[in-house]
């Protein structure tokens, strides 16, 4: 587990040969993706999400992305296009945010039942009314329950990273992914990050064991019978639970291949050794709140970040908190009626001796400041 | 670590200087952050872009609270918003104490036609405060744009340094 002070992934093996030129989230998503060669793009745009989509227009207008470029009517439309081209065998990409990803909500389930390892990045945006163009997580936690994978990436480099990786975790265990990364504090961020420049022997052609074939006609997604609609189901919890350990695995897989990782690629820890209370929290405030804990001598605190949400790293999460004696759980999410979402399975996850706190912050995309964090961390 | 706003109205390219300003410094093998405060954008409305150099992985991705310098691209955002900074360059003609000040107005509208000053802008910065040299905010231009806009670019960065000088 990472618990060094950069979240620009661990690099102790070898020295750096020099600081990597400064490149837009966009940039690093658009050229990630491009690098894994997906045969269908289908997006429709929204904010914060567009740049990320014009950046693989301009490339495919380029002659530098060879696939199917389509600007759908809809965000219902955008996934159920990559949905279409998965089933015939070909890698998708799609980009979206909030109200688009609220409207692909139908379309998610069917994407992850008809088990399409499509990879969706979000860029992370609080969802109407009122209108609000900002980051939370209120969209990605409203679809929590669809049987995509969530990764949560902290830094333009995380993201980066986490899409290539995204795609080999998904097609090893035939379920979707979602890359969430922060509206405009993560999307619209410039930072130094390294481009990957090759995948060759990281991510093979994608190959499905069946697909759609007019020369070998199959049915898929018909109508089943309860009996067997409850086996389907299982075998998408028995995918989501055997991702956890694949996504280990192609954690340490990518650190060996390319020298970075990401805690065990589940969970990253920081400033945990001595630590009796740790911070839970997502995305790119995570940063914000490894600052201050660096400021303040002798903290008692740490951070746990969940790098992964779904699957949810209960057992890691239970390890990591051995000494812990409270937590305090940031949540960028409500879940109207009883508390919010990240908090209440934290709380179900750890024993009843350690003390778990709920804190909203940052809802609508009110800044993660420092002087926030100080006042948690007193 | 350096933290630099800056202020300018939808258009004038605040948003690309902070880009600018970045990938310069992490050309010169620093580590650089650089992200725009959105509003619901217009042209012609305030807009904000933040800019952190270090020599150090930046952690801290909030807004900028306490700028070390503040870069205005507009004078009249003087008297729409409180502006603070340890230092101030602005873009006007007048002389303002305690501040940084340089006519950039006037180099746009010869090369460009319209007042977009910030890589005229972004050249004062460099001459004053030495933050980042010019040639890589040269080389960030070239990076950044192409054709006739680049050409316009490399000419306005020299034009603002001869004028400086």
């Amino acid at each position: 587990m990472s618990t060094n002070g950069s979240n620009n992934g661990e690099r102790r093996e070898i020295k750096m040969k020099k600081i990597p030129r400064a490149i837009s989230c966009s940039k690093a998503i658009a050229e990630a993706v491009r690098l894994c060669k997906p045969a269908v793009v289908a997006a429709y745009p929204i904010t914060p999400q567009t740049l990320i989509v014009e950046e693989l227009a301009k490339m495919h207008a380029e002659r530098i992305l060879d696939c199917e470029f389509v600007n759908a009517e809809s965000e219902h439309s955008a996934l159920s296009i990559c949905i279409g081209a998965q089933a015939t065998g070909s890698r998708t990409f799609t980009a979206t945010s909030s109200q688009g990803l609220a409207l692909m909500h139908e379309m998610l389930f069917i994407a992850s039942g008809l088990r399409l390892p499509i990879v969706m990045v979000v860029a992370n945006r609080a969802l109407s009314a009122p209108i609000n163009i900002w980051c939370d997580h209120s969209d990605t936690m409203a679809s929590r329950d669809s049987g995509w994978l969530q990764f949560y990436c902290e830094s333009v480099q995380e993201a980066h990273d986490t899409v290539i990786q995204a795609y080999k975790i998904a097609e090893s265990v035939l379920l979707p992914a979602m890359v969430c990364i922060d509206g405009f504090t993560l999307s619209h961020v410039t930072e130094n990050a390294e481009l990957i420049k090759n995948l060759k022997n990281f991510l093979p052609p994608y190959k499905p064991c069946c697909k759609l074939d007019p020369s070998r006609p199959i049915t898929i997604g018909a109508i089943v019978p309860p009996e067997f609609y409850f086996e389907f189901k299982m075998q998408q919890q028995k995918a989501m639970l055997l991702a956890q350990k694949t996504i280990k695995k192609i954690n340490l897989e990518f650190k060996k291949r390319f020298y970075r990782s990401y805690g065990d690629g589940l969970i990253e820890t920081f400033n945990l050794e001595k630590a009796k209370k740790a911070i839970i929290a997502l995305g790119s405030q995570c940063s914000t709140i490894k600052y201050v804990i660096n400021l303040k001598k002798n903290t008692e605190f740490g951070l746990i970040r969940l790098k992964c949400f779904r699957p949810f790293p209960g057992k890691e999460l239970v390890a990591a908190c051995e000494n812990i004696e409270e937590v305090y759980v940031i949540d960028r999410a409500i879940s109207f009626g009883n508390g919010a979402p990240l908090y209440t399975e934290v709380k179900a996850t750890l024993p009843e001796k350690i003390k778990v706190k709920s804190y909203l912050i940052g809802i609508g995309g009110q800044d993660v400041s420092p002087e926030i964090i100080k006042k948690l961390i007193k | 670590m350096i933290q630099i706003i800056i202020h300018g109205r939808g258009g004038q390219g605040a948003v690309k200087a902070a880009q600018l300003l970045a990938l310069a410094a992490s050309l010169e093998g620093k580590y650089a952050q650089a992200f725009p405060q959105f509003g619901v954008e217009r042209s012609g409305a305030p807009v904000e872009a933040y800019c952190r150099i270090s020599d150090e992985f930046i952690l801290l991705r909030s807004h900028i609270y306490s700028a070390d310098y503040a870069i205005v691209l507009d004078p009249s955002l003087l008297n729409v918003k409180n502006i603070i900074a340890k230092k101030l360059l602005v873009n006007t003609k007048k002389h303002l104490k305690d501040s940084f000040t340089f006519d950039a107005t006037s180099i746009a509208m010869k090369i460009f036609g319209r007042p977009v000053v910030n890589t005229i802008m972004l050249a004062a910065f460099s001459f004053f405060t030495k933050t980042i040299s010019k040639k890589s905010l040269l080389e960030a231009c070239k990076e950044t744009f192409s054709g006739i806009v680049l050409k316009k670019n490399l000419l306005a960065v020299e034009e603002a340094y001869k004028k400086i000088k």
